[in-house]
């Protein structure tokens, strides 16, 4: 990866909670996102991963400036360097920084693709240009000028998906954010839909990728996040998924890379600690072989380690 | 023990083709198998006929020689993807494990299944933790033969191995009968003793 390349997007320690009502009127602050950090550049893919009910898609809303009522975003979102707004949020989406949801049900149901996929017009000159150029990047992902005419129930499974994806990249963006791109889809439509991002990662376009699959974050991330209740807690190079995952620097990432089917399928006991039930130190607490005592009492802090992150006491100076 | 499907044919009514034609197999407890199949490609349809929930269609399946039960409990049965789908949203954890059978201490824990989360509703819960109920609840010790379909695809990669590493210790600890559906060859080369296409048996 090339280092001139701009810095697009920066998350730095956001955390999201909910406001619930536990019983009659108590209420109480649930944390569902504690610590999230990570940064996207120009002609970047990184990933994010985590386990699917892990609360990451919010990371997407967050940005969008979309998340419910109820829930609270703390910590700082950039883009460009500039923190940003609801406001600017609002400016932003659907130009430079775009969407790609998770399934077909984001569409309308009672609207033609094409009339959804340019959205609102001003004049009828708009409106033949926006719907030109449609017709230019959906003709790209083999969408014929039949698919124009069409309700998103008649689009199959792999249609559907080069409709979202064309759809994201009609305004020209700078960066795409992808909220689970490929699960329910055979082989063959995962692949093709892998390579749109590759193609993107080409023209310079910065994408964040938020999913629960390993194998499709290892195939075109050049960065990989690992979210685990709550928190990153680390920011890995590609690379560094090979071998023995000797490179790896958390436990549990390691634990996670050797639990792959090819290589060695190893069990490591334990799970996730609910929302909630998250220890008062460091998250991995107790399922870690190396902790010792600071690691109880005290949570660990995502600090930079050359080009990667970690978030654990064992790789600080003098510790 | 054998579990056999002789010339299983299926098509939904308002189709034209068959989705399954003339489909052949035996199964039985002494090999862990492995069906492999795309999506769309009939494996599903195939697992609900095995286990007796789909009983629409020409052919037979036979367990241990008999037409599977249709009333009571079933022996063959099917554990699907997304365990959200098959729990009652109103019912604590407790009472979802406890339609099935009462299981003990010793096995919720071998499941790594939390006491607190007994008192649990189903949306407390995240995917990989419902989905070892949704496994626990289905080795009733009335259950022979256990069809996993896609059963581990949403979960992450630990939590995939510790589940089914306590699945198979059941199953040969009860000489019991067990096929993985997967679209993950990994998976299947890794944990099954033998594999399945089904387009290789399939001959719509």
């Amino acid at each position: 990866m090339g280092e001139k390349m701009e810095k697009l997007l920066d998350v730095e320690n956001v955390s999201i909670s909910f406001i619930q009502y536990v019983q009659g009127l108590n209420q109480r602050d649930l944390k569902v996102i504690t610590d999230l950090t990570l940064d996207v550049s120009e002609g970047e893919i990184l990933a994010i991963l985590g386990s699917s009910g892990s609360g990451k898609s919010l990371l997407a809303h967050a940005i969008f400036g979309i998340l419910p009522e109820n829930a609270n975003l703390n910590g700082k979102i950039k883009y460009k360097g500039k923190e940003l707004s609801q406001k600017d949020k609002e400016e932003l989406r659907g130009k430079e920084i775009t969407l790609i949801p998770q399934s077909v049900n984001f569409l309308d149901p009672l609207m033609k693709i094409s009339d959804q996929a340019i959205g609102k017009t001003e004049n009828d000159a708009e409106k033949k240009e926006k719907k030109a150029k449609q017709r230019e990047i959906f003709q790209h992902y083999n969408l014929g000028p039949e698919v124009d005419d069409m309700y998103p129930f008649q689009l199959s499974g792999g249609m559907a998906r080069r409709v979202l994806v064309s759809t994201a990249l009609l305004s020209d963006p700078k960066l795409v954010v992808a909220d689970e791109p490929t699960p329910g889809l055979d082989e063959k439509t995962v692949q093709e839909t892998l390579n749109h991002f590759k193609h993107m990662k080409e023209d310079g376009v910065g994408v964040l990728l938020i999913t629960h699959d390993i194998h499709a974050a290892l195939e075109i991330a050049d960065r990989i996040g690992i979210f685990y209740s709550g928190y990153v807690i680390e920011i890995a190079e590609n690379k560094d998924f090979s071998g023995d995952g000797e490179n790896l620097l958390h436990p549990y990432t390691k634990a996670l890379y050797k639990a792959l089917p090819a290589n060695g399928f190893e069990l490591t006991k334990g799970h996730q600690p609910l929302h909630g039930e998250i220890p008062e130190g460091c998250p991995y607490y107790n399922r870690c072989e190396m902790a010792f005592d600071r690691c109880k009492k005290e949570r660990p802090q995502l600090i930079s380690l050359g080009n990667k992150k970690i978030r654990c006491f064992k790789y600080e100076e003098g510790a | 023990m054998e579990l056999k499907a002789t010339n299983i044919s299926f098509k939904y009514p308002s189709a034209k083709e068959y989705l399954l034609k003339d489909i052949n197999l035996q199964l039985d407890n002494n090999k862990v198998m492995g069906l492999i199949g795309d999506s769309g490609s009939g494996k599903s349809t195939l697992c609900k006929i095995l286990s007796g929930y789909v009983t629409k269609y020409e052919g037979s399946v036979t367990f241990d020689g008999n037409p599977l039960p249709k009333k009571g409990f079933k022996p063959v049965q099917l554990i699907y993807q997304h365990p959200e789908k098959v729990m009652n949203p109103k019912w604590k954890m407790k009472k979802v494990l406890g339609e099935s059978w009462e299981v003990d201490d010793k096995t919720l824990s071998e499941f790594g299944i939390q006491k607190t989360w007994l008192t649990r509703f189903p949306q407390e819960l995240s995917g990989g933790e419902l989905q070892r109920f949704s496994v626990l609840r289905s080795l009733n010790p009335e259950t022979k033969f256990l069809i996993a379909d896609e059963m581990t695809t949403m979960l992450d990669a630990i939590t995939q191995v510790q589940i089914l590493d306590s699945v198979l210790k059941i199953v040969k600890q009860r000489k019991m009968g067990f096929l993985l559906v997967s679209h993950d060859m990994d998976l299947v080369d890794t944990i099954c003793d033998d594999k399945i296409y089904l387009k290789d048996i399939n001959g719509a």
